[in-house]
């Protein structure tokens, strides 16, 4: 038997074998607590940075918000699986998305937005939500032509590839006809995305004919602005009204602009808008 | 160097077969799960699709790893019918046929560990530090902690079993360096480290088997001359000794919950003291 030196120090020899006991069973559970509390952490901290995806890395159609979707996913893959296209991938360890979750990258492999959406049939969990049943209402992503300076059409050419591939096209992507002041005589097709017909597969960016695409497909909240809460948009307002809410302005004369509609500052032409009419 | 190599008097009295069987079966076992799911990407036959963690198999058998969804639920999330049914199917099944079956029949980080340590006997390595046991159990609380506290899984950033059972599944990179660092860490750092004391999903199935019907028992261990071969080899030592030796119990089955019921202990033994059999059977020749 075992006898422990300190508790005969301490005078109680009897006692030996029971603080031996607890003492190695309070040592166990200390160093056991300790290095699974540092592992844990560990986890913590190496999972830290996959919280926050990659602008480029897009999920798959109904995932949920992305701290939602990081607790429901579990990983397994059967969306990537069940994806006829091989859009979906699943992040490897290592990456900068959340090893085993997937993903896509537009650029590479946009997403078809098949009709009966495979991937959310396969989905296991509900991280890809089966409430989205119309592909239309997915938001992967929101397309945003963020570079004016090397888009064709911004620079008075008439590209329009990005518009022309959209699966909803004319609703998500639309040409807004503006003049082209470099010139003063032509049109510049402005490719515009409207975000509440928007799906975010990407199909734009794949397709831009640059060498790096000036329209790229981001998480929403990457790229949505937000305005302030107390703002109010006047023409929503009287639409919304029947009518102006501080009612008509008193008109003041502006001498030489008399027989010209309120507010038409243009010194000539008539006052027929500023839209011609046509239609691409 | 005759000491060194556990299950010789096994093989002498067996055959190497018969000194091998149930190691033989378990290796089919796991390279049989693996196939049913690499078949469909590698060939185009579609068994298992997914993964150990979530899995549809023929199109119609749901399995979910039950770890991972109750951390999916301490993540805040509950998850679809599909999970749950999966996940019960699978606590079901391990909780009748022992939990740690999983780790020894089904893992593949099992091949990696089991060659950690073989290497391990063969060069005679004693040393390294090795956590308690009970870590496992700590990490496994801990994890869900984790999980509640930020609302993701954040073990799955680092556990290594997922993401090699992914890596081969899926084919992609990054497994290697996670097989190396836990291949080292058994060889170099602790015996039997990784599975025997750290890993929550094994401290899991664990928990779940605890009650379940099959185990093995040291019926014969009136035979047994002492020779130590089935601690040597066994993955989980200490849950032998109450049954070959009486100690707290006087049942010649293996209780403990750690037990994966791998069988190396029947094949190794050359005195046939152990053998697999049910929770209820008591019979012992001692």
């Amino acid at each position: 038997m075992q006898t422990d030196p300190t508790a005969k120090l301490q005078g109680k020899p009897g006692a030996a074998p029971t603080s031996v006991a607890r003492r190695k069973f309070l040592n166990s559970i200390a160093a056991a607590a300790g290095t699974g509390c540092l592992l844990t952490l560990g986890a913590v901290m190496a999972g830290r940075p996959a919280a926050a995806n990659p602008a480029q890395a897009l999920r798959p159609p109904g995932a949920l918000a992305e701290e939602d979707f990081l607790a429901a996913c579990i990983r397994c893959g059967l969306c990537v699986r069940d994806c006829p296209y091989d859009t979906l991938k699943l992040a490897p360890f290592g990456d900068t998305v959340a090893n085993g979750t997937p993903f896509f990258t537009a650029r590479q492999v946009a997403c078809e937005m098949c009709d009966d959406i495979p991937c959310v049939k396969a989905c296991p969990t509900g991280a890809l939500t089966p409430k989205l049943n119309d592909i239309h209402e997915a938001k992967m992503g929101l397309a945003v032509l963020s570079d004016h300076e090397t888009c064709l059409n911004f620079l008075g050419l008439r590209c329009d590839v990005c518009y022309r591939v959209c699966p909803v096209i004319d609703q998500a992507i639309t040409l807004e006809n503006v003049h082209n002041q470099r010139s003063d005589r032509h049109a510049m097709l402005l490719p515009t995305v409207h975000s509440d017909h928007c799906t975010g597969c990407g199909k734009c960016e794949k397709a831009c004919v640059l060498p790096e695409p000036a329209i790229k497909v981001m998480p929403i909240s990457l790229a949505r602005g937000k305005l302030p809460e107390h703002y109010r948009k006047g023409w929503e307002e009287k639409a919304k009204h029947g009518g102006s809410l501080i009612g008509d302005q008193v008109e003041m004369p502006v001498r030489g602009m008399e027989g010209k509609a309120y507010g038409d500052s243009r010194v000539d032409g008539p006052a027929a808008g500023l839209n011609s009419g046509w239609k691409p | 160097m005759e000491t060194m190599r556990p299950g010789a008097e096994a093989v002498r009295v067996k055959g190497w077969f018969g000194a091998h069987r149930w190691l033989i079966l378990r290796r089919i076992s796991q390279l049989t799960v693996l196939a049913l799911f690499l078949s469909g990407p590698w060939f185009g036959v579609w068994i298992a699709k997914g993964n150990l963690v979530s899995s549809l198999t023929l199109g119609v058998l749901p399995l979910t790893d039950p770890y991972l969804f109750v951390q999916s639920l301490a993540a805040g999330f509950m998850p679809a019918a599909t999970a749950l049914i999966g996940a019960a199917i699978v606590v079901a099944f391990y909780a009748l046929f022992g939990g740690r079956l999983y780790c020894a029949w089904v893992c593949p980080v099992n091949a990696v560990t089991d060659a950690a340590a073989w290497l391990r006997r063969r060069l005679g390595l004693k040393s390294g530090r090795v956590p308690d046991a009970n870590t496992r159990y700590w990490v496994l609380a801990g994890s869900l902690l984790a999980a509640a506290a930020t609302s993701s899984l954040v073990w799955e950033a680092v556990n290594p079993v997922t993401i090699v059972q992914r890596s081969l599944i899926f084919g992609l990179g990054g497994s290697l360096a996670v097989v190396i660092a836990i291949f080292a860490y058994d060889l170099l750092v602790a015996s039997r480290g990784w599975c025997g004391h750290l890993c929550p999903m094994g401290a899991f199935y664990g928990l779940l088997g605890q009650k379940s019907l099959l185990r093995i028992t040291a019926d014969q261990r009136g035979a047994c001359d002492d020779c130590m071969d089935c601690f040597t080899v066994c993955p989980e030592p200490q849950v032998i000794r109450p049954a070959l030796k009486k100690a707290g119990q006087d049942s010649p089955l293996i209780l403990d919950r750690d037990c994966t019921n791998c069988g190396r202990c029947i094949d190794v033994c050359g005195r046939n003291v152990f053998h697999f059999t049910h929770r209820f059977d008591q019979r012992s020749d001692s």
